[in-house]
């Protein structure tokens, strides 16, 4: 028997696996407990990305469903400051562009100001504009009517006026009836306009919904408007936004083009969809400090599992384990530990996120950067919580161990 | 009966460096032999649990040298006293240390977790060690479910799982009843009988009777041999 047939044995992954899952499964509720930290905090950070990236899937979806091919052009300031108006003709030499499909306007009639009836104080003018329009203005902008109809150009010749749905809320109006009347007040006196329908918010074009929308004609009749617009809502070819947005300054007014806004209205959205996140750093946070948390937990449970199986690990160098195989034994043990956290919490954390997004109509999203890193996290934490413990096991000396039970 | 020398500890001591240092062995030159079954008895505190220790290579000895299966311990690194363990030496407690949790047939393949074999040939050669032992009926019942000559019984099997060189036992029957412990001695009997070294560490003289070769000891010291005239080595 010669002494230098001795072979050292690295442990192999199945076993080490298995001795990971008895220790667990031997001490089942102290080892559920302290894995519910790492759940949680895991549970916390993948719904917290998984909820903002949804979100952001939904609204960018909502954005598609919009249409990202709507231009608007505005009246700009000169060079002075005051407003510069639009040319009259301007949506007239816009709708020639060979790729513009649609083409609205409005008109801000200035110094009028809407109330549900003559007896509202006249310093309630809930922020709302009087608006002329175009007829189509609804179907450019991507709404539709909540309740009513919009104007149609008998309509838009008399003194009668559609909401937009911010609009009707601030005067608390839910109800559109027959013979409804709201009272529109000029600098030289009132004017009952008869109310013919209520529009659905129009996301491309939030200042619409703040709107009372009256017919061109009606404006200049009964309110003295001077018939410039000074919004002009387009739609252009998908492919050919781009170009037609070049255009668009010079054709709207070709005197004073710098004096023009045009804008995509889509990009804003997009932009905001993608700043949403920002508010997430809280809870990503606190995710955080549950990890801390639960890491402090696992540590604590495998250290007091050390102590108390002291007589295992004397037994197990008894048979010839070294300090590295109880050394990985017990790291094993705690990864095993915190995994299983980590796995409930992306789990808790998944259908968190699939919940809330059934029910706000989004499509779940769980970035993979969420998940997987959820999961490294817990191994990476069940690895730093078990360092200590495992290398305790690992020193305790065998014949201590044994024999001072 | 081979002549092989499985263990040899010469001149020996054991300090423990505790205030005031306790002097544990002193001078133990001890030699077993392939096929040998060999009782040390002694009062407690007479340093036997001390020399299975050192035998087991458990823990070093403080002076003098003690050679495994020719292997010199001293300054040897862990790794391969933990493989000598695992391939050469078994133990046998007097608490037996068995998994409760586990099934007889997992608590003895546990023996031979250490030595690189394949969980199936593990757990063959379990339920062959506990067929021996008289248990090869209940490989999947649990230590809970025994006596403790029993226990003991799965505790030896373990042991024997990894054929070692040398089976050493601390008390085996130190936790059992007089009966059991019979029982225990009469299997550990068989065993040397078909070719096992073992050795039994008693403070009981009537376990030590049974054995054919008795190192007795006191205050650290070997102070009589049975076998003294046939090595020249106590001292």
């Amino acid at each position: 028997m010669s002494a230098d047939a001795l072979a050292i044995h690295r442990m192999r992954f199945a076993d080490l696996a298995r001795l990971s899952v008895v220790g667990i499964r031997n001490r089942k509720l102290r080892a559920s407990l302290s894995a519910l930290g790492i759940a949680i905090g895991v549970a916390a950070i993948v719904a917290v990305l998984g909820l903002s990236s949804s979100s952001q899937a939904g609204l960018l979806a909502e954005i598609d469903r919009l249409g990202t091919n709507l231009l608007t052009v505005a009246d700009g300031q000169t060079v002075s400051g005051a407003t510069a108006e639009l040319p009259i003709a301007a949506p007239g030499m816009i709708a020639r562009i060979d790729a513009v499909t649609a083409v609205d306007d409005t008109g801000t009639v200035a110094n009028v100001t809407a109330y549900r009836s003559p007896l509202i104080p006249s310093i309630n003018s809930n922020a709302l504009a009087v608006r002329a329009t175009t007829l189509s203005l609804a179907h450019t902008v991507g709404t539709s009517m909540a309740q009513g109809r919009f104007l149609d150009p008998a309509t838009s010749r008399e003194p009668v006026a559609v909401l937009g749905a911010a609009a009707a809320g601030r005067m608390g109006i839910d109800m559109v009836y027959a013979g409804e009347r709201i009272w529109l007040v000029t600098a030289s006196g009132g004017q009952w306009f008869y109310l013919a329908g209520v529009l659905q918010p129009a996301a491309l074009a939030p200042e619409i919904d703040s709107s009372v929308l009256i017919g061109f004609a009606a404006a200049q009749t009964y309110l003295g408007f001077d018939g410039h617009p000074s919004q002009i809502y387009l739609r252009a070819h998908t492919a050919q936004v781009d170009a037609v947005h070049a255009l668009l300054a010079a054709t709207a007014n070709p005197e004073a083009a710098n004096q023009v806004t045009v804008s995509r209205p889509s990009d804003a959205l997009v932009a905001r969809a993608e700043a949403e996140g920002a508010l997430n750093s809280l809870f990503l946070g606190l995710g955080a400090v549950s990890l801390l948390v639960g890491a402090i937990g696992v540590g604590n449970v495998m250290l007091i599992g050390v102590l108390e199986r002291r007589s295992e690990i004397g037994l197990r160098r008894a048979l010839g384990a070294t300090k590295g195989h109880i050394r990985s034994q017990f790291l094993a043990e705690a990864m095993l530990l915190a995994l299983a956290g980590g796995v409930v919490g992306v789990t808790l954390g998944a259908s968190a996120t699939a919940g809330y997004a059934h029910v706000k109509h989004w499509s779940t999203v769980i970035p993979s950067l969420a998940w997987a890193g959820g999961l490294a996290a817990a191994l990476l934490i069940g690895a730093i919580a078990g360092l200590l413990p495992a290398v305790r096991a690992a020193r305790l000396s065998p014949t201590r161990a044994l024999w001072s039970v | 009966m081979t002549d092989q020398v499985v263990l040899q500890l010469d001149r020996v001591g054991k300090i423990y460096p505790s205030v005031p240092p306790v002097t544990a062995l002193r001078e133990v030159s001890l030699t077993v032999r392939a096929g040998e079954f060999v009782a040390v008895v002694g009062p407690s505190g007479s340093g036997k649990t001390t020399l299975l220790q050192v035998m087991g290579s458990l823990d070093q000895p403080t002076t003098g040298t003690v050679r495994i299966t020719n292997l010199d311990v001293a300054g040897a690194p862990d790794r391969r006293l933990a493989a000598l363990r695992a391939s050469r030496i078994g133990f046998v407690f007097q608490q037996f240390f068995l998994a409760e949790h586990a099934t007889l047939l997992d608590n003895v393949a546990d023996g031979l977790l250490y030595s690189g074999v394949s969980i199936r040939q593990r757990r063959r050669d379990a339920a062959d060690a506990l067929t021996a032992v008289g248990l090869g009926s209940r490989l999947g019942a649990r230590p809970t479910q025994l006596s403790g000559g029993q226990r003991q019984r799965v505790a030896i099997a373990r042991a024997l799982v990894g054929s070692p060189a040398v089976v050493l036992a601390d008390e085996p029957t130190g936790n059992l009843d007089q009966g059991t412990g019979l029982a225990v001695l009469d299997l550990l009997e068989q065993l040397h009988a078909t070719g096992t070294t073992i050795v039994v560490i008693t403070h009981d003289e009537r376990v030590a009777a049974h054995m054919p070769r008795r190192v007795e000891m006191l205050d650290g010291r070997v102070v009589h041999d049975t076998a003294k005239l046939a090595t020249g080595a106590a001292t």
